[in-house]
Formats: structure tokens, sequence, C-alpha cells
């Protein structure tokens, strides 16, 4: 039984920065943006955090430097789509291609470098505790701060009046307007709020997951934070349990091929997209259900009527 | 904050509640307000009267501040003022009820309520004031429903509801009654003047003159963004005041004389057919018959299952297993799409004209093409014949006096009322034997609503069966022969125009659906009170 708390670990360092990164989309997808470019902000981020801390030495520069370089880029999103009213599904697109580049481009000279990983919590004695010590008190701070990210925002969507105007302009951009509410503002500020999400998942993956950078290190991970925000249909208890069950998926693909069993691991990998096609099939045969979550305006250029 | 809103009143004596003075507002290629003033008195209830496009609802956002006036000033208890943003015009005590409902479906009552709420407060004590106004004014809502779960006069409650709720000065309706029934309309009356009495202003904008005669003491008359004229619209008629709106002469469709009726053309029997829309309305055992020569109406609030059945009629939901649901000439052809249809010589016209009766992005002349390809003979070995295809739209341009540069120009460039006489004259003119009309002259002006209208009629006597879905009553008693009600997806019986009262068919709209039966209103819009004490 001396796998459980090992297995376990792996399963949270691999669920944090899914469910960093699908918070993030979560409340961008709430105000009625679709930000496909997740997957390029990660990896932006995650350079960003990496050659940061490499230069300076300071992880917490390096996670700094990752958020602001996470809320740039989409701002470079937010410009082209909210201002421009450019089309969000090929713009996002063009954000991932244009993250794969632009970090490759960056971190070619980072290459090779190695960094300490972030320090984990260590209170004595408590963090000794057999199984569920270095499970519950020996992680690094961004996997709670993730915890915090995922019951904060469920927390701002259902008991604040901020976000209930978000969830309003998401729901009828049209309305949030008439009544009085700046839905590009709006949306630009929760938009800046999946960038810095999705480049502090980027951090957690170049400074505590595998301390190094590769190129196109994220490896997907954006595309499966995207589809967790469907598949959890909007709902952040939901995004929690998908994130780790995600998380789960992965994880189980290496140790089944460590523990010498034969399953394909495409078939692993395809595991959460198939997940999310199903749920899919399933909600949109209750459409209620659905449209109770779904923010009604996602995807839809806001202009303004006179 | 009755008594507020009264002693308020009185202070303010001698000023006007509101005055507008010179306001111009122009947006790029057109003039939508030009040198505007007018005042309403605190107490008074006066109309904003006008054409689409005659300015009403830009006046309307520059008082409540969504927009801002080019020139001009606006005055507020005798003193100028500038209204940055609805938050300001609410501040100020400007309530607005707006046309197109700005509420989210998805939200409850109470959610939308402190939306629109300046100050934040707690949902408990909002709830309370709530219930407390709604009880005050007879208004019943449950503040935990959900909007997309409400008909469309409650969902109207709510707009009123939360302007209430900020002791308004002046409450602002655009358009108030054109979803609601005569009795809704009515018990909406009642709230306004019992506001009025309080000395509260209202702005009350509406083409539908009956009702600004019945309620409104004052009007200002709108045309092209200008003033054109005030008149009292208890001494007015309302042809007169349609003729100050539209500044020419009006007359009325000329039904004929003896109508005669030919065979059946039309009919339908049995349909049932569930919605396909998320919230729509299913179909319940609806039957039908249109002779030829004959105009047939649908009256009904929208929603209650009149785009289901458009869509039944036109063959866009196909019925494979009962083909025999819904003949035309005869025709079983329920388990036919539209093409099939039209083949057999019916044509329609839907309610939604830009992406729906006609790609926005093409040509008059393509959009023409589009239906009329085979009846007009506009192919020949699959390829478009140019020059009949541009006669065609430039005969539907002359025939219906549409005002466009020509049949080159996009469909989306022609304001909605002229490209619905376009599409209505497409259709028209391809001499159809059945023709399915949905609101034929939603939003279109006084003018091009008299003559489409008379186009219908004209179609009619030349013995083509016209079955015309419309939620405006004034337009199914001028060209209907027979009308039939619909509600909650249930149709009642057809009965001759001349046999029935406009009170009868606001019943029947209600949801009563045996008028020869027992009279107490069974449907909970009538009912008052009920449902608050319950929350």
């Amino acid at each position: 039984m001396d796998w459980i708390v090992p297995f376990t670990l792996t399963v949270i360092t691999a669920s944090t920065p899914l469910l960093l990164a699908a918070s993030g989309e979560l409340i961008t997808e709430k105000s009625g943006v679709l930000n496909l470019g997740v997957e390029g902000m990660m990896l932006v981020g995650a350079i960003a955090g990496f050659a940061v801390t490499a230069t300076t030495g300071s992880a917490i520069l390096g996670i700094f430097a990752s958020v602001v370089a996470g809320v740039l880029i989409s701002l470079i999103f937010a410009f082209l789509t909210l201002t421009l009213m450019a089309n969000q599904v090929a713009t996002g697109l063009a954000l991932t291609i244009f993250g794969v580049g632009f970090s490759a481009l960056v971190g070619s000279g980072f290459v090779g470098f190695a960094i300490d990983p972030l320090p984990s919590l260590s209170i004595p004695g408590i963090s000794q505790i057999p199984v569920i010590g270095p499970i519950l008190f020996g992680q690094d701070f961004l996997v709670y701060f993730s915890l915090l990210v995922v019951f904060g925002v469920g927390y701002f969507l259902t008991k604040t009046r901020a976000g209930l105007i978000l969830k309003a302009v998401g729901d009828s951009h049209h309305s949030a307007n008439a009544i009085g509410y700046s839905v590009i503002k709006i949306r630009y500020l929760a938009t800046m709020f999946g960038g810095a999400m999705a480049g502090l998942a980027g951090a957690y993956l170049s400074l505590s997951y595998t301390p190094m950078w590769a190129e196109n290190m994220t490896a997907g991970r954006g595309w499966i934070a995207l589809a967790l925000v469907v598949f959890a249909t909007w709902r952040p208890g939901r995004l929690l349990a998908g994130a780790y069950m995600f998380g789960l998926i992965s994880v189980m693909q290496l140790h089944a091929q460590g523990a010498g069993i034969h399953v394909p691991s495409q078939f692993m990998s395809m595991l959460p997209y198939l997940a999310t096609v199903i749920v899919l099939v399933i909600i949109s045969s209750d459409r209620a259900k659905i449209r109770l979550n779904a923010p009604a305006c996602i995807g839809q250029a806001f202009r303004p009527a006179h | 904050m009755t008594g507020d809103a009264g002693t308020e009143a009185m202070t303010g004596a001698g000023h006007a509640q509101l005055e507008v003075r010179g306001v111009t507002k122009a947006f790029p290629g057109c003039l939508a307000n030009d040198d505007i003033s007018f005042r309403i008195e605190p107490g008074e209830i006066h109309a904003l009267l006008g054409e689409n496009g005659a300015g009403k609802s830009t006046l309307v956002k520059i008082i409540y501040g969504v927009l801002q006036a080019d020139q001009g000033e606006v005055l507020w208890d005798g003193k100028p003022v500038t209204i940055h943003s609805p938050h300001d015009a609410r501040e100020m005590g400007v309530g607005l009820v707006f046309q197109h409902f700005s509420l989210f479906e998805t939200m409850t009552v109470l959610e939308n309520i402190a939306l629109a709420m300046n100050d934040v407060r707690d949902m408990e004590v909002l709830r309370k004031q709530v219930v407390e106004v709604e009880k005050t004014y007879g208004l019943p809502l449950d503040p935990d429903r959900h909007v997309y779960t409400l008909s469309v006069g409650e969902r109207q409650r709510i707009e009123i509801v939360r302007c209430l709720l900020q002791n308004p000065k002046l409450l602002i309706l655009d358009e108030p009654t054109s979803v609601l029934t005569p009795q809704e309309v009515e018990k909406l009356f009642e709230t306004l003047r019992r506001l009025a009495d309080e000395g509260c202003a209202i702005l009350y904008i509406s083409h539908k003159l009956h009702e600004v005669k019945a309620l409104c003491q004052k009007a200002t008359v709108l045309r092209g963004g200008k003033v054109v004229g005030g008149c009292d619209p208890r001494e007015e008629t309302a042809k007169s005041m349609a003729e100050m709106m539209i500044g020419q002469k009006l007359t009325a469709p000329d039904r004929g004389n003896d109508r005669t009726f030919g065979d059946v053309r039309l009919e339908v029997s049995n349909l049932s057919l569930a919605s396909e829309e998320q919230f729509g309305t299913d179909l319940k055992d609806v039957n039908l018959t249109v002779r030829g020569g004959e105009i047939l109406g649908v009256a009904g609030v929208a929603g209650n299952g009149q785009n289901e059945l458009f869509q039944a009629l036109a063959g866009e939901t196909e019925q494979f297993a009962a083909p025999d649901n819904i003949k035309i000439d005869g025709t079983s052809v329920a388990h036919f799409g539209p093409r099939r249809r039209r083949r057999l010589g019916a044509t329609f016209v839907p309610e939604e004209r830009n992406g729906h009766g006609a790609v926005t992005d093409m040509s008059l002349a393509e959009n023409g093409f589009l239906t009329a390809f085979r009846r007009m003979a506009l192919t020949a070995r699959g390829l478009i014949r140019e020059v009949p295809t541009r006669s065609f739209a430039d005969t539907i341009i002359k025939t219906f006096d549409v005002r466009t540069t020509g049949s080159g120009a996009e469909a989306g460039s022609l304001s909605g009322g002229n490209l619905q006489k376009f599409i209505v004259g497409r259709e028209i003119l391809q001499d159809p034997g059945v023709l399915v009309i949905s609101q034929p002259t939603w939003g279109v002006d006084a003018g091009a609503a008299s003559a489409i209208h008379q186009a219908l009629l004209d179609l009619a006597a030349k013995g083509t069966a016209v079955l015309v879905i419309s939620q405006d009553l004034d337009e199914i008693f001028a060209i209907c022969d027979q009308v039939v009600v619909m509600s909650e997806g249930k149709m009642s019986r057809s009965r001759p125009m001349a046999d029935v009262s406009i009170e009868e068919i606001g019943l029947l709209m209600g949801g009563l659906h045996d008028l020869d039966g027992d009279a107490t209103p069974a449907n909970d819009m009538l009912a008052t009170g009920g449902r608050v004490d319950q929350a």
C-alpha cells in the first residue's frame, strides 16, 4: 500500500494546473467571452515564470512575471475580440499558435537550465504524519492557492453582486448594457482574470511540476482545461471534481505503463476529451439544465445598437 | 414611498418635472433627433408619438443616460442636468420600462431586480420591499422564479416593479403594451393612473393610438427626428393622430363589398407537434381551414405556439409520420419541406425579416431569386437567368413602392418597413394559391402597413387563401374574415370576424378556451393577489 501516498501526490500535482487554468476560463466564459487561447497563455506564463526565476533566482518574482505575462497576452485577445470585434474562436486559436511560437522563441536560451522547485509547505510534526501529512500539509503554496481560487470563484459567482453582474453580462449583453453596465469593460476584466490564471497554471508547470523549460511543455493541458469548463457545465464545484478526475486519468496513464498494464497510451490521453463529449451529449439532451448555467451570449461580439 | 413622491411633486410646482430643450443627436448618416423640445409636468401622462425611426427611442435613451445628446439641454425640476449614465438617471428618479425587456432569462426575478438597483442592499431586505410594492400595486410575482418560466406579461411586471422600487418621479414606458392581452393592458393602465395620481410623471411611448387616447392627457408628435406638433389625445381621433404621425392622409384598407369564398385551399387537422425550441410551445391538436378568397387571422400573445405553427405550415418542421395533417389544395403535404410546398403554389413570409425572410448580405435581386426561382422561371439549365431575376426584383420594388437604390442594393441596407414590403411583395407577386404570413406589419410604419394590408386584401380577392398570424388585434380586425386565437399551443375554433368582440378575443388570448362555457377567468394572468400572499 505504500504506493498510495506518492500516487496521490502526483494526482494533486497533475490536477493543479488544470484547476487554475479552468477556474480562470470559467470566469472568462461566464462573462460571455470564449478564449480558446488557454494553451498559448499557459505556455507564455510558463516561460515568463521560468525565465525570471532562472535569472533572478526568485520564484516569487517568477510567479509574479507569469501572471503579468498571462494578463498581457490575454489583453491582446481582449483588444482584438472586444474592441475590434474579431471572431473569438479564430482569435483564440491564433493566440494559442502565437503562444506556442513565442514561448519557444523566448525559451530557446533557457533549455537545459535547472532551478530549484517551489518549496513545499513543511510544518514540523504535522507534515510528517504518515499518509495525510505529506498529502494535506506537504504541498507547495500554488496547490493551496488553486483550491482557494476555485472556492473564491464559486463564492464570487453565487454570493456577490459583482458576480451577479458578470453573469448578467454573459447572459444578455444587450440587457446589461441597457441597464447601464459596461459590457466591454467587464469582459476585459474577466478575460484578464482568465489570462492571469492561465499564466499561473503555466508557472506551476515550469516552476513546480517539472522545474525546467521545454518547448510546448503544457502538452495539451490548456485544451483539457477548456474541455473541463464545459465538462463542469460552468459550475465551480464540478470544476474541482472534474480537474481532479482528469488529473487522475493522466496519472493513471503513466502508472499503468509502469505497472506493465497494456492500455494504449493514446486511449488514456483521449479520455478527458471523451468524457467531455459524453457530458455534452448528456446535457444537450436536457437543455433546460445546461441553460441555467451556460452563458447565453458566449462567443458573441457585443455591438451596442443605437 | 408614495408620500415622498407626492410632496416632491408639490415642492416642484411651477417647474416641469422634465423639460427637454433643443436636443439634437446625429448618428452617421442620420439625424435621429433634430432640435427636440417638450415638457412633462408632475402627475401628467404624456404620450410620445411617432413612426419607427421618428427618433423616439433615441430621445428616451438620451433621457435615460444611455446616449449623450450632441446639443441641447435636459432640465429636471427646472434645473439643467447632465445624465451620464442610466445610473445617474435612476439616481435622479427616472424609471424606464424597456420595449425589448432588459431581463436575464436564467436569473430569478429577485436577481433581475437587484441588477437594476443602484445601491447594493441586502437581498432579504430587497425581497421584502419587492413583496411590498407588489402588494401595494397589485402586481403579483414570485421573487424566486426564473425569468424564462414567466409569461410575457409577468416579465413586464418585473420591469415595472423594479422601477417602482426606486420611487420614480418620471416613469418612461417604451411600447409597453405590444405584448399584452387587452385585459393586461387595462390592468397596466390602472397602475399607471394610480402612479400619476401620486404625482409621478409618465412618458408613454406607443403607436397604439386607441390606448394613447384612453390614457394620456398630452401628446408630442415626432416625425423624422423633429417635433411636428402636440395635441390633447382625448380630443383627437386615432385617425387624426396617425395622420399627424405620418404627415399624410391615411386611407383605411378597402375590404371590398362582397367577399366570396371558394373551396378549402389550406387545411390543418389534428396537428400536434413538440416544439424544437428550447423554451418553445408544443402545438396541441390544432385544426383550421382557409378557403380561397378568405383571410384567416391567428391572434394570440407572442410565444403561444405561433412560431411553431408557422414552421409547421411552411415546412420548416416536417412531419413524416402524419402527412395528412396539413393539406394544400387537397394534397397531403405535412411530410414535405418548404420547396415541395412552394411547388404546390404556397408561399410563406416569416416574422423575422433579417436572416429568415431575407439574406441581409445579398442583393434584393438575389433575395427575390431565392424563393421565386421556380415559379417565376428564373433558372435555365441550373444557371441563374440574370435579366429576368433583376426585372422580377424591379417589379417588386415598383409595385410595392420599396424605397431603395435599386435591385442591386443589399437587403440589409433597407429599413425594416421597406424590406418587409419587398419580402411581402416577392411572395404576393408569385401569385400563390396559399399565403401564410406571420406578423405582416411588425415594426413597419403606418404608411407601409396600410399598403401591405391592401395588398393582402387584393390577393385574397383573386382567390388566394391567406393565413395571417398577428399579435396586433387592430390588424386582425382590419383585414381578416375569420379569426382563431392561439393560447399555450391550443387553438380556439374559428369564428367569423363580425361575430366576435375585442374583449372575447382578449379572454381567449389569456387562455380561456371555451367562451360558451364557464366565464370565470381561469388564467393566473388575470388573477391578482394570490401568489404574493403565498410568497
